[in-house]
């Protein structure tokens, strides 16, 4: 049984759909990453999962119950970082990581979260003085100090250097480990194609592709290129010949063969059934960035 | 009740650390009592004040300055900023609601207010023979619609204010009428009677507190005016306010 199920969604502000059609299931122990450009609804969408915007249609269930009926019992075991959330500057490390855990019937032992999330030397600084990665930090923190069964996050790691950006995502797959479901929204392709198990395009308010980040860029993006510098000379129809191969180029002393599927294991058996060793071997493959731009005509934010 | 009495916890003490909040809401008037005590002069009785000394007849305007500080600029202030930041928003995620935290503003305020009172009446009756409120009920009713009206017209701020920019330009304004029809800038007793008669039924009632201070009974109008403003005010702000 999935964990999270959203059916159908639509939310509308006054004229502006904010979500057309969204649907999607996220399975226990999944990362599911949630991409879109800036406006395209994923901040919407998600919010109707944790209960926090009635949506105007579609169905919304997470654990199996009812965002809005139940919203109770989900609170209890959803914990969410939202984007652009702060505290209070005063409030201590430690203060607010307690008031929190005293909301919740089973929480984590704060003390043991903040080691774990490397804040145990920030325990009496107040969030004023954090730095950026620290507040982030924080924040996760507080979303799973309830002891949560799924997480939703959103822009994880918007405003963090490169460093932290990967400390954070080194953590999220450590909390994934511990059995924790995760729901990911971020527009860093990077960040997806890095954590998401699968991940949901949405754009103007629907899903325009949903899969895993690889299955997804060969399903937009299926082209392949091989590049190499061959130790004699070939005779292009060698590969053309290949069902794999779509065209052959040539540059300078470089081979370059566009195909499709496991074309690097036919070029390279083919040219060893020939005795050619191919020397500087490279194989350029579409990343999850360009099967963005192919999917939604934007370049994702950087 | 669990989340509630520890976010009433965490905000007090967010609020003693904020240095200023305590220091204009409480030891501003409590000092100002103090400096005008130690003068003789404001100590006697003087026809221009119908026999009362300077201190008994500024008092309750010093009151005014709790009153206000707490009421109209720091609790709009405070909920302004909450909202701006997300805090509340936050909140709505966890099994605790944002709800708990406006009430522990609340109480926060009235605990100051109240605070702040006994001081002024303790300090005053003690140190420079002010007496204590002759009409206690009269005076204990005068405070409680004088308070209810400044937080509702607060929370009313704090509803129609987005950021906490917008809650300062309005509050500040509101916060200087207070002070100013409350006789705080200038003792009433140099203020055009016309002014005098405004800041009768301007929030919190000055003169309903004096009344009730020093012997007659507060006037039936001046406080139902602070009721009508009191619930007035607060079914708006409650009708207007976003957690986000």
């Amino acid at each position: 049984m999935p964990v999270i199920e959203v059916t159908s969604l639509h939310k509308r502000y006054g004229d502006l759909v904010a979500v057309d059609d969204v649907s999607f299931t996220v399975a226990a122990g999944e990362i599911f990453g949630v991409l879109g450009p800036n406006g395209a609804g994923k901040t919407t969408t998600v919010e109707c999962v944790a209960g926090l915007r009635v949506p105007d249609r579609g169905g919304v269930s997470v654990l199996g119950l009812d965002p809005r009926r139940d919203a109770a019992q989900l609170r209890q075991r959803v914990g969410v970082q939202l984007q652009e959330s702060q505290l209070p500057d005063q409030l201590r490390v430690a203060e607010a990581l307690e008031l929190y855990a005293s909301f919740y019937r089973d929480p984590a032992d704060p003390a043991g979260l903040l080691d774990r999330l490397g804040l145990g030397d920030k325990r009496n600084t107040p969030y004023k003085k954090l730095s950026g990665g620290q507040k982030q930090r924080l924040s996760i923190a507080l979303a799973l100090v309830g002891n949560p069964s799924v997480a939703i996050l959103d822009e994880l790691t918007t405003g963090l250097d490169p460093q932290s950006r990967r400390d954070t995502w080194a953590l999220i797959e450590q909390i994934r480990d511990s059995g924790v479901t995760i729901v990911l929204v971020t527009h860093f392709m990077e960040e997806a194609e890095r954590l998401c198990d699968r991940v949901a395009v949405i754009d103007r308010g629907r899903v325009v592709a949903l899969d895993s980040p690889a299955g997804l860029v060969s399903a937009v993006l299926p082209e392949q290129r091989v590049r190499f510098r061959p130790s004699a000379p070939v005779d292009d129809r060698l590969l053309t010949d290949l069902p794999e191969v779509i065209a052959v180029h040539r540059t300078g002393g470089q081979l370059v063969v566009t195909g499709t599927g496991d074309v690097l294991h036919s070029v390279t058996s083919v040219l060893a059934r020939n005795q050619i060793i191919a020397a500087d071997l490279r194989l350029e493959q579409s990343t999850l960035d360009d099967a963005f731009v192919e999917l939604t005509g934007r370049r994702p934010a950087v | 009740m669990h989340a509630f009495g520890q976010i009433l916890k965490i905000e007090t003490r967010l609020f003693l650390r904020d240095f200023g909040s305590p220091v204009t809401t409480v030891a501003l008037p409590l000092a100002l009592l103090l400096v005008f005590g130690l003068i003789p002069a404001l100590r006697e009785s003087d026809p221009q004040f119908g026999d009362l000394s300077f201190i008994q007849y500024f008092a309750p305007s010093l009151l005014v300055i709790t009153l206000a500080m707490s009421a109209v600029n720091i609790l709009p202030t405070v909920l302004a900023t909450y909202r701006e930041r997300g805090v509340l928003r936050r909140l709505a995620t966890t099994p605790a609601s944002p709800a708990a935290l406006l009430a522990a503003q609340l109480v926060i305020s009235l605990a100051t207010i109240l605070v702040s009172a006994a001081l002024l009446i303790g300090v005053g009756r003690l140190a420079f023979d002010v007496p204590l409120p002759r009409r206690p009920l009269g005076f204990a009713l005068a405070l409680v619609l004088g308070t209810a009206a400044l937080l509702a017209l607060g929370l009313l701020v704090a509803a129609v204010a987005r950021t906490t920019k917008s809650a300062q330009a309005l509050a500040v304004p509101l916060f200087m009428a207070v002070m100013f029809f409350g006789g705080v800038y200038l003792p009433r007793f140099l203020l055009p009677d016309f002014l005098v008669r405004i800041g009768d039924y301007t929030p919190p009632g000055v003169q309903a507190l004096l009344d009730a201070w020093t012997g007659t009974s507060p006037h039936p109008l001046h406080l139902g005016i602070m009721a009508v403003v009191a619930v007035a005010a607060g079914a708006t702000a409650a009708k207007l306010f976003r957690w986000e």
